[in-house]
């Protein structure tokens, strides 16, 4: 699928075309793939791994919560932007096979979000819905964004199987996908909220600026594909 | 003034959980033995610990011992929070805004020689002399409750003395209406100057009253020793109903003044932080709850966070401040 612009998951079966067995792996040349994939995931596991290890040593700090807060809050923003790399990273070397990861990788985003949001509800709120609640509905709009990053992310992560993708079929596969554009700006936003009242924006600016690098190539290559588009007609 | 006890100490810690003085002593001696208290006598040398009795359970962190008589009309029995995170978790901007950066890269700090300007509305405007302020009045040992703005809280053996010596020393004439408290802001010896976080220096500043209120204590040290510089050396403020960064840090100057000082975090976000900035449950910070707070060091990671109480637990002795005053507007 060299040529195709928008960029359909991995190993996506054309809507209505009979199954692509390629998930077997039979071709020795994508052997290595599999293997990189228990690499990469190994690797995805080390902030928690980290975490745990931090815990049962006391390295956690003054404030364990907030550290492990903050900790599970930058790996998921990590993780949403080297997922949103990887379409700039396949376009801009030609090679196809970046896309194997991106499922993988976009799961542990969502996975390191659901840490962070349970770190919030259970270790910091303890389980207190009713303060939860007024926070999420707007007493403090950084979480009202976080949560509904999060909140974006779980059909998401619902939908990845391929038996999902072949469920809804490509399109409407692709166009609910999109909506990894919103979580990655919510994100942002919810970092930089966060931050904002302590006038303390460094971190959060690095992360505006890598989040709107990606997204930037992605609309300028829409706006390319819809010039040329438009200029042959 | 009332000193109701009971209020001061935080009901819900049994007196049993306190570290007994024989294990804090005993560590204290093993401390002496290692040499680590040579710092102390070079302390002594220098004339910062006047004669007195040894104070605080002192676990040490190697700096200057400061000898002073506990008050106990001012100590909660709250159990004091490890030294190492009263001296490794700091909010001190001047030094960087991660809480780490302070213990980091306060050594750059030298606390001595240290100069106070005494200036403003005053009779006897006056630049003291560390020493000189050290010598103001006898120093006490007060464990208070310290809350931070941000929801977390600690209980820190403080030394110093009421501030209210200081003032009816320099004599305010009658046009002092508020104390500023302005932190020093020399980018040589604090790096984070160079982020406009805030508008340096720091300026900090309390009603008169509320300076004159014995609880607010001018602080030298804490544990027994003199101030470590991430924690505000070598003399800050403590005032314990208030949140934390109403305790201006590393103090340079003392002004009297007639109009309500432009404090630093009122001036960047004046929505967030008001002029009082009393501990307040009921008064939410507009990103976050009041109600509760995280005592640093109390149990572990799945130890819930504890109520916060009205003035921090000081209503007893500082209500009677407000009375009449709408806390919500004036927070």
């Amino acid at each position: 699928m060299p040529t195709s612009p928008s960029e359909p998951p991995a190993k996506l079966p054309r809507a209505g075309t009979a199954t692509a067995n390629a998930s077997a792996g039979q071709r020795p040349a994508q052997r290595w793939v599999a293997w990189t994939k228990v690499v990469v995931f190994s690797v995805a596991l080390l902030p928690l791994l980290r975490l745990v290890l931090y815990g049962f040593t006391d390295q956690l700090g003054a404030n364990p919560v907030e550290f492990i807060t903050r900790s599970t809050g930058t790996w998921t923003l990590v993780m949403l932007c080297i997922t949103l790399a990887v379409t700039p990273l396949r376009r801009l070397t030609g090679f196809a096979w970046w896309l194997r990861f991106r499922r993988m990788l976009g799961l542990f985003a969502f996975f390191y979000g659901a840490l962070h949001f349970a770190t919030y509800f259970w270790l910091d709120q303890w389980f207190d819905w009713i303060s939860i609640l007024r926070d999420v509905t707007g007493k403090r709009p950084f979480i009202t964004v976080g949560f509904a990053a999060f909140v974006l992310m779980v059909p998401l992560a619902l939908t990845s199987p391929h038996a999902m993708v072949r469920r809804l079929g490509g399109r409407r596969w692709q166009r609910l996908h999109r909506a990894i554009y919103a979580v990655a700006v919510l994100a942002i936003l919810h970092y930089w909220w966060m931050k904002a009242g302590k006038n303390d924006l460094a971190q959060p600016a690095i992360y505006a600026i890598v989040v709107a690098g990606l997204l930037g190539t992605r609309l300028f290559w829409a706006l390319r594909r819809w010039r040329t588009a438009s200029g042959r007609r | 003034m009332s000193t109701n006890k009971s209020t001061l100490r935080g009901t819900d810690i049994p007196a049993s959980s306190i570290t007994p003085r024989e294990v804090a002593t005993g560590r204290r001696r093993f401390l002496q033995a290692s040499g680590l208290g040579l710092t102390g006598l070079g302390g002594a040398a220098l004339g910062v610990l006047p004669s007195g009795v040894l104070a605080a359970d002192s676990p040490g962190t190697g700096l200057a011992r400061l000898s002073a008589t506990r008050n106990t009309r001012y100590v909660v029995t709250d159990k004091p929070t490890d030294v190492k995170d009263v001296t490794t978790y700091n909010n001190f901007y001047e030094f960087g805004t991660d809480k780490s950066d302070p213990s980091r890269y306060a050594g750059t700090l030298r606390p001595r020689p240290w100069q106070v300007a005494i200036e403003g509305e005053v009779k006897q405007p006056k630049v003291y002399d560390l020493d000189a302020l050290l010598k103001l009045a006898p120093l006490e040992e007060r464990v208070y409750r310290h809350r931070c703005v941000e929801g977390w809280s600690m209980v820190i053996p403080w030394i110093g003395y009421s501030l209210s010596e200081l003032i009816r020393q320099v004599q305010p004439t009658g046009n002092a209406k508020y104390v500023e408290f302005v932190t020093l802001a020399d980018p040589k010896q604090m790096p984070g100057l160079s982020y406009p976080v805030l508008s340096w220096p720091y300026v900090e500043g309390l009603r008169m009253d509320e300076a004159m209120h014995p609880l607010s204590l001018l602080t030298f040290g804490l544990y027994g020793e003199v101030l470590p510089n991430q924690n505000g050396a070598p003399v800050r403020m403590a005032v314990p109903w208030k949140y934390g960064f109403k305790s201006a840090k590393s103090i340079v100057k003392i002004r009297f003044v007639e109009r309500m000082p432009l404090t630093s975090w009122n001036r960047a976000a004046s929505h967030e932080y008001g002029f009082y900035s009393n501990v307040n449950p009921d008064v939410d910070h507009p990103r976050w709850s009041q109600a509760t707070e995280r005592r640093i060091g109390e149990g572990g990671i799945f130890t819930p966070k504890r109520k916060t109480l009205m003035f921090n637990g000081y209503g007893d002795q500082v209500a009677s401040l407000y009375q009449g005053m709408d806390l919500r507007k004036f927070f």
